[in-house]
């Protein structure tokens, strides 16, 4: 008993202090940038790169006298990829009156903030939700990303199977994991959407199985011309060896978790000619570099997940309110969509439903024992 | 029908790999009504072991058959050793303990072996080398049955029968036969029982070495993890065709894989483990010993 009433005190002393430091809003103007995301907990990882990426394009952007004669404040606040942590977050950004916010890290999270900034008229620009539904259904506006959203690579991996290799029976085969099932079903649906291709085989597989023979076989007597493929390497393996030693030169097409050089390693010969997606190569972008070595001076290490991306989306947000002259909603909206702004991720804009054009992935092909990207227009 | 006949293979093969790890199952149980757990592992370490002694080999430049003989010499030794050194560690001293402890004791030597080969070798996967021979006699076939199902499925009924004649006719298959009747009276007629029961260890974990090497080369890629899928369904075999049965082990695991590949080939598979589960509850019901299990009276 007294044990439970000495955890709720502490709990209730721990929120005081939390909302007590998060709580000082300077009186000066101010351009206010909230960073939302997980900047604790399990998923603390991918959320805190991008802290960092915007501390270190503030710091410069103040250097050189700020934005419109004003300086950006960070308004930086942590909801542990929580969704309803999220809606308290951008309740709390609106009441500061930032001016826009770069965020949040997860899909769900996102989701659950995005309709508090909406009312608010606040533009969101996340490093990292890639849930399709967040542009596609057209209810937020405010919603933009530098990240490809998850059924991308589905749409391209789609579109290089009809267009460019003009495939006309497809099997599409997945490991019925989150990723590799949800991949599977957007490539279905875009093949049978474009009526160019069959599908004539849709089946999942289990992962870590003693034998995938059954499966080759069925897609062998499905008539398939190619594969594509949803899951990761190492069934990706199995499945390729065991169709090339049945000789069948069936095209294998696969997505990001494919595309490792241990695919390579573990199916060795049989995994020349394979097509993969992945993301694009910004090893050798200068300003990738650029922002690498900034991160590795700065804090001495190397930078984490989403770190480009979340660079990129400040670079974009600076760039508009600059353009635009304003931190009105309307004017800063429009600015993202017609000034494009060379990012560590290539030159980017953004579309209608507010994904970055010009972000994403390539194809890639394993020839002689490395994947190549294939150049496309 | 060229459709049924390939499905019908590849369920051999699959049937067959199920069956020799089912052997060992089998043996163990009916000799100590112990379900051993770190059986699936023995067949990882068998398929490790292969791969290593493979690689060593090629670097020094052998080729074919030969690799394939001393690769599979090597890891059938080491595995057998690894069997017999378990049974000695995690068993031999909860002999007179609840039959809930050995079980317990089981379960904690797989999760071991599993770890220590992840630490030891690597957590990725690793290429298999496809040890299994191409000759001219294979490619003559080949418009029947693949080389490697060709393969799998000779080499699994010939040390079945190995295993047969070896209970049958030896004087040491005679006093396994004894034990798993009555350890007690098989005690009394002068029959070693411990030794009895680690050569039950060593033949078992020789078989499963086998089942590893063949399957590893068939599907072309392991790691430290591979036993426990098997260990699973060829448990889930020996199970079928009723636990402490060699005859049982061999069916069950025949039964277990067709039943997958028509599953799959037929219907989706998507529901694979479900055919294979689904088929295992069924015939427990109906027949709760298995397909020739012995019913047995518990003792209370």
């Amino acid at each position: 008993m007294k044990n439970n009433l000495l955890f709720r005190w502490t709990l209730i002393s721990l929120f005081l202090l939390t909302f007590g430091t998060t709580s000082i809003i300077q009186a000066a103007d101010t351009i206010k940038i909230g960073i939302a995301g997980a900047h604790t907990g399990d998923l603390a990882s991918y959320g805190l790169p991008t802290v960092k990426a915007a501390e270190l394009i503030a710091k410069n952007v103040n250097a050189k006298g700020g934005i419109l004669g004003k300086k950006i404040q960070l308004l930086v606040e942590d909801e542990a990829c929580k969704p309803e942590l999220a809606t308290n977050v951008a309740t709390k950004l609106v009441s500061a009156k930032a001016n826009a916010v770069i965020g949040h890290i997860c899909s769900g999270a996102t989701k659950a903030a995005l309709r508090t900034y909406k009312d608010a008229g606040i533009i969101v620009i996340s490093p990292s939700a890639t849930s399709p539904e967040l542009s596609l259904s057209g209810q937020y506006p405010n919603f933009h990303r530098t990240i490809a959203p998850d059924d991308t690579q589905a749409r391209l991996v789609a579109d290089f199977a009809l267009k460019t290799l003009k495939l006309k029976k497809i099997a599409v085969i997945h490991d019925k994991g989150d990723y590799g099932k949800g991949f599977a079903e957007y490539a279905k649906i875009f093949i049978e959407e474009s009526k160019d291709a069959k599908i004539v085989l849709y089946e999942g597989i289990t992962p870590g199985a003693v034998d995938y023979s059954a499966i080759v076989q069925k897609i062998k007597y499905s008539g398939a011309d190619a594969i594509v493929y949803g899951g990761y390497h190492p069934e990706a393996a199995s499945i390729v060896q065991l169709m090339r030693k049945r000789n069948m030169k069936t095209t294998f097409i696969s997505d990001d978790g494919v595309k490792d050089q241990m695919f390579i390693k573990v199916a060795a010969a049989a995994a020349e000619g394979v097509y993969a997606s992945g993301p694009k190569d910004t090893t050798k972008n200068p300003l990738a570099i650029a922002a690498i070595a900034e991160h590795t001076k700065a804090y001495g290490i190397e930078p984490g997940s989403f770190y480009l991306n979340a660079y990129s989306a400040m670079l974009a947000i600076v760039n508009a309110i600059d353009k635009a002259k304003s931190t009105e909603y309307k004017a800063v909206h429009k600015a993202l969509r017609t000034h494009s702004i060379d990012t560590p991720l290539g030159k980017i804009k953004f579309n209608d439903r507010g994904d970055a054009i010009g972000v994403g992935f390539s194809m890639y092909q394993v020839r002689k024992g490395v994947y190549v990207e294939l150049k496309q227009d | 029908m060229n459709y049924f006949w390939d499905l019908f293979l590849g369920g051999l093969t699959r049937g067959s790999i199920y069956a020799l790890i089912a052997l060992g199952y089998t043996m163990v149980y009916g000799i100590l009504q112990l379900i051993n757990f770190a059986h699936g592992e023995i067949y990882m370490i068998g398929a490790f072991t292969a791969l290593i002694v493979a690689s060593m080999l090629t670097m020094q430049g052998l080729t074919g058959l030969s690799v394939l003989i001393l690769a599979t010499l090597v890891a059938v030794l080491y595995a057998a050793a690894y069997g017999f050194t378990v049974e000695k560690i995690a068993y031999k001293p909860l002999r007179q303990a609840s039959r809930l402890s050995p079980l317990i004791s089981a379960i904690g030597m797989s999760i071991f072996l599993q770890n220590y080969v992840m630490l030891a070798q690597t957590s990725d996967f690793l290429p298999f080398p496809n040890l299994l021979p191409q000759s001219n006699f294979l490619d003559s076939i080949s418009s029947v049955i693949g080389p490697s199902d060709f393969i799998i499925i000779a080499t699994s009924t010939v040390v079945m029968i190995a295993l047969t004649a070896l209970l049958k006719f030896t004087k040491m298959g005679k006093a396994m036969r004894a034990t798993a009747q009555d350890q007690t009276m098989a005690m009394l007629t002068g029959v070693n029982v411990n030794r009895v029961i680690s050569r039950t260890f060593i033949i078992g974990s020789a078989l499963a070495a086998v089942g590893g090497i063949l399957i590893a080369s068939h599907v072309g890629r392991i790691n430290f993890y591979i036993g426990f899928n098997a260990g699973i369904k060829a448990f889930t075999a020996a199970v079928l065709g009723g636990i402490g049965s060699i005859p049982g082990a061999v069916l069950g695991g025949l039964v277990l894989g067709l039943a997958e590949s028509f599953g799959t080939g037929y219907i989706s598979s998507d529901y694979e483990s479900v055919f294979a589960f689904a088929l295992l509850i069924l015939i427990l019901i109906f027949k709760p010993d298995g397909i020739l299990g012995r019913s047995s009276q518990q003792k209370v």
